[in-house]
């Protein structure tokens, strides 16, 4: 506690006017053109920012982070423009500066590190180019040899070890991690007093994640570049930064010192963040020993107030009993020795699942963990049947599934649905609601137009939506909305299985812990069984009874969920563990 | 790299072995008796028909005259026009006259159309854009020899620039004009694919990342843009060639071009099997040899692209 007044104390001398901030945000009105008129995306945002420091801009999706960050380096997307307000640069107007003056700032005083590694360099040139580019257009270094050798180092200092050979390759022969890298070393180039990184890692799994965003801290430390990081996850962010901006549609909510606004959010919106973020759920739970121990810590607090707030420790306390209460349930799927080798031309085989076993107590659920190739996608893909497996055995409700063919895989299917990631990408656009969720029931000729209607604002009802929603279509709705919608269909057929493929990691924290909420309350009504896969422990812990951490096509470790998060035995699951952010803040209990 | 040129060239050739029999059967196939056609109103005695005949093999059946035909090719000799000179002859006349035409429209086609197309890009909505759009729909909907026509006539006849009609040994400058029309025909899909792409481009992350490295606009366009864009419009140039070949037989037609297009609609005409065939076969060899380049030049463009193996 001492720490964080000394903190504000600093703050408060520093506000006094002995120093000016080297970012100083005031009154800040950012609107798009539309059809409808001028769209407010940032509406009165101010933030001060001193040299040296590090500060998190958190919010969910449309919350106007992004847009605030691009606004500092005037590069506002399509119709955007400043409309009102100001963004000072050591007393520079930026919204005021020409273009010229804008070339001369962006690089050289504001570094920019963008969110997708894989959409932000350039497909056709190489990354040695992209980079000594930034250089040459910074004026840091003349002459070719100078180039290159200032671009290598740049590089080396971004982590790319051997950046003398890799500067010739493109970037479709770098990983997203190593791209990332070269993205930080560019935004770094011409060593800017300012950094913006717009959610630097959300598209990197979570232990290249913390590897990246270690460096990049000891980076700027070491260089003393000041910070400005933008992401949704709230324990990343207090994790990352001394200084927190909670923005919500185009406004600052709360903002301060980070340990204190997790320990004691003010705002109803920063509340319901808190009690939402999974990283620090897990963690809290973790910290506090049980579950309903996190439980009874959090009834004084603040999150708990908040009354409609989606608590995901609530959520998990929930599941906890009603497993506690279930007496020893018969396996709903079991697995033996499944292996998927996939054929790749010119290069022999590769084999994506190994020899993976496991077993799913009707009425629980799995969590299949771990990085992107895995192969955990594919063990799905398998037990769906949609891809065969090479050798093996998947048991489903006592039938060999390599046996089933025909009507009687017909007839299986209905009794095993999947939910998918994207919620954009798996509802057909062209279909209304109410026709996307009875397809199922029209393909297993289940009842009559009526009765199927009946079923469907049934599975509205239960899935919480309006049953005013069934003529709408797709674009028409919200992320959430439609992964409820996605789940609907799922359950349309009363399967007793349901394979959840990712199904939570496209969202914000909050629908998140809603979707996850609801998944939960299905279980307990319906006695679902469900295959989570994710890559994210710190959902994991809110949800699954047993964890199988899936590491290169094997499952390294397998446990419940307790003794998983503590006591991994392995180190690649400690390595993850790890890996959740929020490890270091001392939460309020 | 050798071998994907290689596998390319060998499979260039059931394409040849298939285009040049369709075409030597449906020159065959067309009615009327060529060399009967060939005294027109006259009535050669019945001796000169058969000796005729015999010359040019029209006497044997037709898959002896393709293979004959096909015999002859490999070993150089393309035959004889019915006018009694070597194909091979005419083909040299002819060939550089049509590629030079072509080559010029390429050229104008590609700098108009990726320019203007660019720069509506860059500017969409604007005026500039606006109008481009009108200019070049209403020179998509104008037929080419409308077009041709008008041209002649008011850059030849009214202001005089250039000669209506081709000189012998169709010099360069009498080919400007009908290089132009030629141009014309693709040069709207062009300005409106570039121009697509471009947005599209401009749009890409990458692209805002390069200003936030800050480089200035005028380096983002033509390394971070252009090139990019340029990708689908090359792809489009090569598939598109074939319209260029049929377009350059009507020009040639109405300057008056010394050309492959001319040369061949004559010998259609006439009913000159080997002429016809060699002609075409020739054409397709070039269209094949340009998609292949084409594609080569996709690779330089498209590091990701790559023919290994």
């Amino acid at each position: 506690m001492s720490e964080t007044s000394n903190g504000s104390n600093v703050q408060t001398e520093r506000a006094a006017g002995a120093e000016r901030p080297l970012l100083e945000i005031k009154d800040l009105q950012v609107g798009f053109n539309t059809q409808d008129g001028l769209v407010k995306a940032v509406d009165g945002v101010n933030i001060t920012l001193y040299r040296g420091q590090s500060l998190a801009i958190v919010g969910e999706s449309g919350s106007g982070k992004s847009t605030t960050a691009h606004a500092i380096i005037n590069l506002l997307p399509g119709t955007g423009h400043v409309s009102g307000g100001q963004i000072l640069l050591d007393g520079q107007d930026l919204t005021k500066a020409s273009k010229k003056d804008m070339e001369v700032v962006r690089g050289r005083k504001i570094g920019f590190v963008p969110q997708d590694p894989m959409s932000n360099l350039n497909p056709v040139w190489s990354i040695g180019f992209q980079v000594e580019e930034a250089i040459k257009a910074n004026g840091i270094a003349t002459g070719r040899k100078e180039v290159k050798a200032r671009a290598v180092q740049v590089l080396k200092q971004a982590g790319l070890g051997d950046a003398d050979r890799r500067m010739r390759q493109f970037p479709h022969q770098f990983s997203g991690g190593m791209r990332q890298r070269v993205l930080i070393g560019m935004g770094l180039a011409a060593n800017p007093q300012l950094l913006i990184a717009d959610e630097p890692t959300s598209a990197l799994d979570v232990t290249v994640q913390r590897v990246i965003l270690d460096h990049l801290e000891s980076l700027t430390r070491e260089l003393g570049t000041t910070l400005l990081f933008i992401t949704h996850d709230l324990g990343l962010a207090a994790e990352r930064a001394e200084q927190l901006v909670v923005m919500y549609k185009g406004r600052v909510v709360e903002s301060g010192p980070s340990v204190e606004i997790l320990q004691n959010p003010q705002h109803p919106y920063t509340q319901r963040l808190v009690a939402a973020a999974p990283s620090l759920a897990s963690r809290r739970i973790q910290a506090t020993g049980s579950i309903s121990a996190a439980e009874s810590s959090m009834a004084d607090d603040a999150a708990h107030a908040a009354g409609d707030a989606i608590d995901l420790i609530a959520t998990a306390e929930a599941r906890a009993e009603a497993l506690a209460a279930a007496p020893e349930a018969a396996p709903a799927i079991v697995v033996e020795d499944l292996t998927k080798v996939f054929k790749i031309r010119g290069s022999g085989d590769f084999t994506a699942v190994d020899k993976v076993s496991f077993q799913i107590p009707k009425g629980t659920t799995m969590a299949l963990v771990g990085e992107s190739g895995s192969g955990k996608s594919t063990v799905a893909k398998m037990l769906l049947k949609l891809e065969d497996a090479t050798s093996g055995k998947i048991v489903v409700g006592g039938k060999d599934l390599a046996s089933v063919t025909g009507k009687e895989l017909f007839n299986l299917r209905s009794r095993m649905q999947p939910v998918f990631q994207d919620p954009y990408g798996s509802l057909n656009p062209l279909r209304n609601i109410g026709n996307t969720i009875a397809e199922p029931l029209f393909t297993h000729k289940v009842g009559n137009n009526a009765s199927r209607r009946e079923r469907v604002y049934e599975l509205l009802d239960q899935v919480s939506l309006p049953r005013t929603l069934i003529s709408r279509y797709p674009n028409e709705l919200s992320g959430g909305q439609r992964q409820r919608i996605a789940i609907a269909r799922a359950l349309a057929l009363k399967p007793e299985i349901v394979v959840l493929d990712e199904a939570v990691s496209a969202l914000d924290v909050l629908v998140q812990a809603q979707i996850l909420r609801l998944l939960a309350d299905l279980q307990a009504e319906l006695g679902l069984t469900y295959l989570f896969i994710t890559h994210d422990l710190a959902v994991v812990r809110v949800i699954a009874d047993h964890v199988c951490v899936m590491q290169k096509g094997r499952i390294v470790e397998a446990a419940t969920t307790d003794s998983v998060f503590d006591s991994p035995q392995e180190q690649y699951t400690k390595d993850l563990l790890a890996a959740i952010p929020g490890a270091s803040i001392e939460l309020g209990a | 790299m050798a071998g994907y040129i290689l596998r390319r060239l060998l499979q260039a050739i059931p394409v040849l072995l298939g285009t040049t029999f369709l075409i030597y059967f449906m020159v065959f196939a067309m009615p009327g008796d060529p060399i009967v056609a060939l005294f027109g109103d006259k009535t050669p005695p019945p001796q000169v028909i058969e000796a005729l005949r015999e010359r040019y093999n029209l006497d044997k059946p037709f898959i002896v005259q393709y293979l004959i035909f096909l015999g002859n090719i490999f070993t150089g000799d393309l035959g004889v026009s019915f006018s009694g000179q070597p194909v091979s002859e005419i083909l040299m006349d002819t060939f550089p006259v049509t590629l030079r035409l072509a080559a010029m429209a390429v050229f104008f086609e590609m700098v108009a159309g990726i320019s203007i197309g660019l720069v509506s890009g860059l500017r969409k909505g604007g005026i500039f854009d606006a109008s481009s759009l009108v200019v070049s729909l209403i020179l998509i909907s104008l037929p080419i020899f409308v077009l041709a026509f008008v041209m002649q006539w008011f850059f030849g006849i009214y202001l005089g620039w250039f000669r209506t009609t081709v000189g012998p040994g169709a010099p360069t400058q009498d080919l400007i004009l009908p290089a132009i029309v030629l141009a014309t025909i693709s040069f709207a899909q062009i300005v409106r694919l570039t121009r697509a792409s471009v947005i599209d481009t401009d749009g890409q992350d990458f692209v805002r990342t390069a200003a936030s490295k800050g480089l200035s606009r005028g380096r983002i366009v033509p390394v971070h843009i252009l090139r990019n864009s340029l990708i689908p419009v090359v792809t489009y140039l090569a598939v598109d060639f074939g319209t260029l070949m049929v377009g350059a037989t009507v020009t040639e037609g109405i300057f008056n071009v010394p050309g492959v297009g001319r040369t061949l609609y004559q010998a259609i005409i006439r009913g000159e099997g080997p002429t016809v065939v060699s002609f075409v076969t020739i054409m397709v060899l070039i269209y094949l040899v340009v998609n292949l380049l084409v594609d080569l030049l996709y690779a330089v463009l498209d590091p990701r692209i790559r023919y290994a193996k």
